[in-house]
């Protein structure tokens, strides 16, 4: 195996060209490292992102809204008071990422391009409404967060593509987010389903925008656009959640493992979803 | 294929170190550098056996790539104690009994030091977060944490952090 750092995007895609499918690209590692000790993958290169400056930093964007680099790290995520403020559920996503040492290390692009179903800052990335921005031979293209996922392990990202940044829209006022999971252990544990609901009031506290998304109920994270339009127009009230909670039920589509029957991952999963909606509902109001 | 040649400061002394690509931090650190206070248990990132401290955080030495360490400060558990003596954490392990079989401590010490380090007066419920990558097979943890409460409560407990 071969290891290249490079520190600028011209050499990394040239990298990416040189050595096509053979080179896999390492942030944190704390999926990679590990896949690669237990002889899951045996890449010909490693390419290590975190020396490319711009990779490494969390920046404003044109429109307002914030631009998360691929290299950038869960420690440095939930240290900035930015993100903590306009995205408190992505942020506790992020947050929920394995230990401190993973959080160390562990990057939210990483978690996405890793592409497992139960990865848990993807639903709130999705429920954000978060771009992904992909370098590759033929420049830049982006495309939807939820796009990214294919299935376990899966993504739709071509060879000789790069993953260089995550961003986040323009927040607008008496918006908010939120993200739960069950885990049988609080911490160091892998969701057995998660929910991730944003969205925005207007000044009577009716519900003007909302997304839900899911994690660890079917082969990837989804957007449930029915569940964000039971929302949406509402007070939020009973009957609203209610249709909200039959939408989320409707798009589970889990399979049983260890961790959790099919049966119980979709019984819970409508559950973790009328919690974030008035954990963000609350956020949001404040 | 050739090796790579690896510059790295670790604990507080320059260090150079060759290896492949492949090769961890951890085996590095224990196998070509003597540093065997580092234990390896999982080698998948969960147990924390290997904590050491890479750029102001603490990581799982089992998962960074050896090449990764190119200018990078290290600190592992060998570290901890200066010329004044064991660090405030070393003392209120050995003060609290808080080991058993000891193979877990090294990396308990250098994670519970960085949260100290960062909240000088946490709660149990934040030691117990912050220390939940580190796991014990023996004390049940509770002596872990009343050391780590220990060490909060002890004066010039920043005198090396």
């Amino acid at each position: 195996m071969q290891y290249f750092r490079p520190t600028t995007l011209e050499d990394a895609v040239a990298h990416l060209r040189a050595h096509g499918p053979g080179v896999t690209i390492l942030a944190g590692g704390t999926d990679l490292v590990v896949q690669i000790r237990a002889g899951l993958r045996a890449p010909e290169a490693v390419m290590d992102i975190k020396r490319i400056a711009p990779l490494s930093e969390i920046t404003r964007t044109e429109e307002g809204g914030w631009r998360i680099g691929a290299a950038v790290s869960g420690a440095e995520i939930s240290a900035h008071a930015g993100l903590c403020a306009d995205w408190p559920g992505l942020v506790e996503g992020v947050g929920l990422i394995g230990s401190m040492q993973v959080q160390s290390r562990a990057t939210p692009v990483g978690n996405l391009c890793n592409a497992s179903p139960a990865a848990d800052s993807v639903p709130a990335m999705i429920a954000a409404g978060a771009t992904v921005y992909v370098l590759g031979p033929n420049g830049m293209r982006k495309i939807p967060v939820e796009e990214v996922a294919q299935g376990p392990g899966k993504t739709s990202l071509r060879a000789g593509e790069l993953v260089t940044s995550v961003t986040l829209p323009r927040r607008a006022a008496r918006s908010a987010d939120a993200y739960l999971r069950f885990t049988p252990r609080a911490e160091m544990d892998i969701a057995v389903a998660g929910a991730a609901v944003n969205l925005t009031l207007d000044d009577s506290g009716r519900c003007t925008f909302a997304r839900v998304a899911l994690g660890a109920v079917a082969p990837k994270a989804l957007l449930v656009p029915e569940a964000g339009a039971a929302l949406v127009g509402t007070m939020l009230e009973s009957d609203a959640l209610r249709r909200m909670a039959a939408a989320v039920t409707a798009a589970c589509a889990p399979i049983d493992d260890k961790r959790g029957t099919a049966t119980y991952r979709t019984a819970i999963a409508p559950v973790l979803a009328r919690r974030a909606v008035a954990l963000a509902q609350t956020r949001a109001a404040a | 294929m050739p090796k790579i040649h690896v510059t790295t400061t670790v604990n507080g002394g320059e260090t150079e170190f060759l290896c492949e690509a492949h090769h961890t931090l951890l085996s590095v650190l224990r196998d070509t550098l003597g540093l065997t206070g580092t234990k390896e248990g999982c080698g998948s990132g969960d147990c924390g056996a290997c904590s050491v401290n890479m750029n102001g955080r603490v990581v799982c030495a089992c998962l960074v790539l050896a090449p990764e360490a190119e200018g990078a400060t290290i600190e592992t558990v060998e570290g901890l104690a200066g010329e004044a003596g064991m660090h405030p954490v070393q003392r209120a392990f050995i003060e609290t009994a808080a080991l058993q079989c000891g193979f877990c401590t090294p990396g308990f010490m250098v994670a519970a030091k960085d949260l100290l380090a960062r909240n000088p007066d946490p709660s149990e419920t934040e030691i117990r977060y912050w220390l939940a990558g580190n796991l014990c097979r023996c004390t049940g943890y509770d002596k872990i944490v009343r050391a780590v409460q220990k060490a909060a409560r002890e004066p010039g407990r920043h005198a090396r952090t």
